[in-house]
């Protein structure tokens, strides 16, 4: 993601996202693992599903009720996980959540998830820009059995 | 007369010109909790420079502390028009004082059948302890109907109140749309089904006159931080029969009058049956002060500001296309909106980047939302100490719409 996206074009990014989300959907089959997350202070209600095969993260994509920037940053993170290795997937998550706490990070690898850089500006809502990643990375930890709902 | 300008002196969260996010603070967020002034805080601190434990000292300092608890006691007393002191129970608030009614009083006493009426404009904890209840108990909660502006009235009660019901438990002011219920009347149905009535009043005993004995209400329950006092003390006031059937919610020191190694136990009185442990003393003191405070600027000036800020916000809401105000003829100073497009959550943060602080969310009453057709909106809600200025910024940010994204990216 080149440094010189303009504000205006990060706004772009998120509304996008906001208004077609393209991996707001249900899981294709019962393969999928799922976790649930929800916020005490948003009204961010989803489920995540995420399908590994072969330590490899082949498909992501979520549901349920959230704000614009939970709903933007989750859908993100599923287009940049979908087909990477489980590793990666752990290290592009690392890279982010640096990002959102302003720590230095490596950008090569957030892509589009760079627009999430200045939510630190409104502490309140770093949860909605997290809520997806860490559903990820807890599947990826615990793998979490959850029923396929 | 409410001199918001001089009121303002009172108050250190004013008196500092605090900024959120590089702007005056406009805080309309009252509803959740409000700011304490001077006497306040003197209050609370009063306390530990002259520490002791109430009611278990031989000695003068613990003497005095207890002159100061029953002071706070007879306040409260004055303040709601009980009819004894004794009728007034601390707790850590509005929630625990709920819970004590559902599980001391509705545990004991509820037999399979018998039937709680709730609305679905009650907060959580005016919802939840009923649901344990019902389920320890076999009672059943039926929900009175709402108008279809989400208004509780007598007349749905009465259509809803069986001879099998036993008690009303309803908000006196609703917390999301901000009405004004008619207590008095609702608890003349409750009693003539031989029904009690619990009210929730942490929304209307801050900001409005409640005389208990007046609304002839059986259980009244407020926290202490939603009228300027501190966090952690709230009241139960029941009336003296039925706290004395009561069972308490925690039992220990202080509660007891004495006990022997083979179980049998004798309860202090109430309130005192239900204060087990040592109680939120600094809470206490500062509740009395906050009292003495509302009741120096007056209740019935309190409420007519109120009004007036209110229908002068809707008023300006409503010149607004972009608004949806959701109770523009409520009563009190809750003004519940959203701005077309924009998800409740994604406002509020723009409004804090503004340094407007306002509630977005479902409120705690997660039932209202299906009524309203809206998963999520925005609070604004005042105070005496707000003022007009504070709703022209409201409003002047709200016309001016700009990009919510601004809140990250401006």
């Amino acid at each position: 993601m080149p440094i010189s996206l303009s504000p205006q074009m990060m706004r772009q990014i998120i509304m996008d996202h906001y208004d077609n989300p393209l991996f707001k959907h249900e899981p294709k089959d019962d393969s999928y693992q799922s976790l649930h997350q929800h916020s005490d202070n948003c009204i961010d209600d989803i489920m995540v599903y995420v399908k590994v095969e072969n330590d490899i993260v082949v498909d992501t994509c979520w549901t349920g009720v959230a704000c614009t920037i939970s709903t933007a940053s989750t859908d993100i993170m599923c287009g940049l996980m979908n087909g990477k290795k489980a590793q990666e997937a752990r290290y592009i998550y690392d890279q982010y959540i640096k990002m959102i706490h302003e720590e230095p990070y490596d950008d090569s690898v957030l892509d589009e998830a760079v627009v999430f850089m200045n939510t630190s500006k409104q502490a309140a809502r770093i949860r909605c820009a997290t809520i997806g990643w860490d559903a990820l990375k807890d599947i990826l930890d615990e793998g979490h059995n959850h029923e396929p709902r | 007369m409410i001199d918001v300008k001089k009121i303002r002196e009172d108050f250190p969260m004013y008196k500092e010109n605090l900024k959120m996010q590089g702007h005056p603070l406009v805080f309309l967020d009252n509803a959740a909790t409000t700011f304490k002034p001077e006497p306040v805080l003197k209050a609370v601190e009063s306390y530990y420079y002259h520490t002791s434990n109430s009611h278990r000292g031989d000695y003068d300092l613990a003497y005095d502390v207890d002159v100061q608890v029953l002071e706070t006691r007879k306040a409260v007393k004055r303040f709601i028009n009980a009819k004894s002191e004794n009728e007034i129970v601390f707790t850590a608030g509005a929630s625990m004082s709920l819970n004590l009614v559902a599980y001391g009083y509705g545990a004991k006493y509820l037999k399979e059948g018998d039937e709680i009426l709730l609305t679905e404009a009650e907060h959580a904890s005016n919802i939840l302890p009923w649901f344990k209840v019902a389920e320890m108990t076999g009672a059943v909660i039926k929900y009175i109907p709402l108008t279809k502006e989400g208004r509780l009235t007598a007349e749905n009660v009465k259509k809803t109140i069986g001879s099998r019901t036993k008690l009303v438990c309803v908000a006196h002011i609703t917390n999301v749309l901000g009405y004004v219920n008619d207590i008095k009347e609702i608890a003349k149905v409750a009693h003539e089904a031989g029904a009690l009535i619990s009210v929730d009043g942490a929304q209307s005993v801050p900001h409005i006159k409640v005389d208990v004995q007046d609304l002839d209400i059986d259980f009244l329950s407020f926290s202490g931080h939603k009228m300027c006092g501190p966090t952690g003390i709230g009241i139960l006031y029941g009336k003296y029969q039925l706290l004395d059937m009561m069972d308490p919610f925690l039992s220990g020191g202080g509660m007891n009058a004495k006990f022997e190694m083979c179980g049998n136990v004798s309860y202090l009185k109430p309130p005192a049956k239900f204060e087990a442990g040592t109680q939120n003393l600094e809470g206490i003191y500062g509740l009395r002060a906050a009292i003495e405070y509302l009741e120096k600027i007056g209740m019935e000036n309190i409420e007519k500001y109120e009004k007036e800020l209110k229908i002068y916000a809707v008023n300006e809401l409503k010149k607004l296309d972009n608004v949806i105000v959701y109770n523009p003829e409520s009563e009190s100073g809750i003004i519940t909106f959203n701005v077309k497009g924009v998800f409740a959550q994604d406002e509020a943060t723009f409004l804090n980047s503004k340094g407007i602080a306002v509630r977005s969310g479902q409120h705690c009453a997660k039932i209202l939302n299906d009524f309203l057709g809206t998963v999520a909106t925005v609070r604004a809600s005042v105070y005496f100490y707000t003022s007009k200025e504070d709703i022209d910024e409201l409003i002047n940010v709200l016309k001016s719409g700009g990009d919510f994204l601004d809140a990250y990216f401006a």
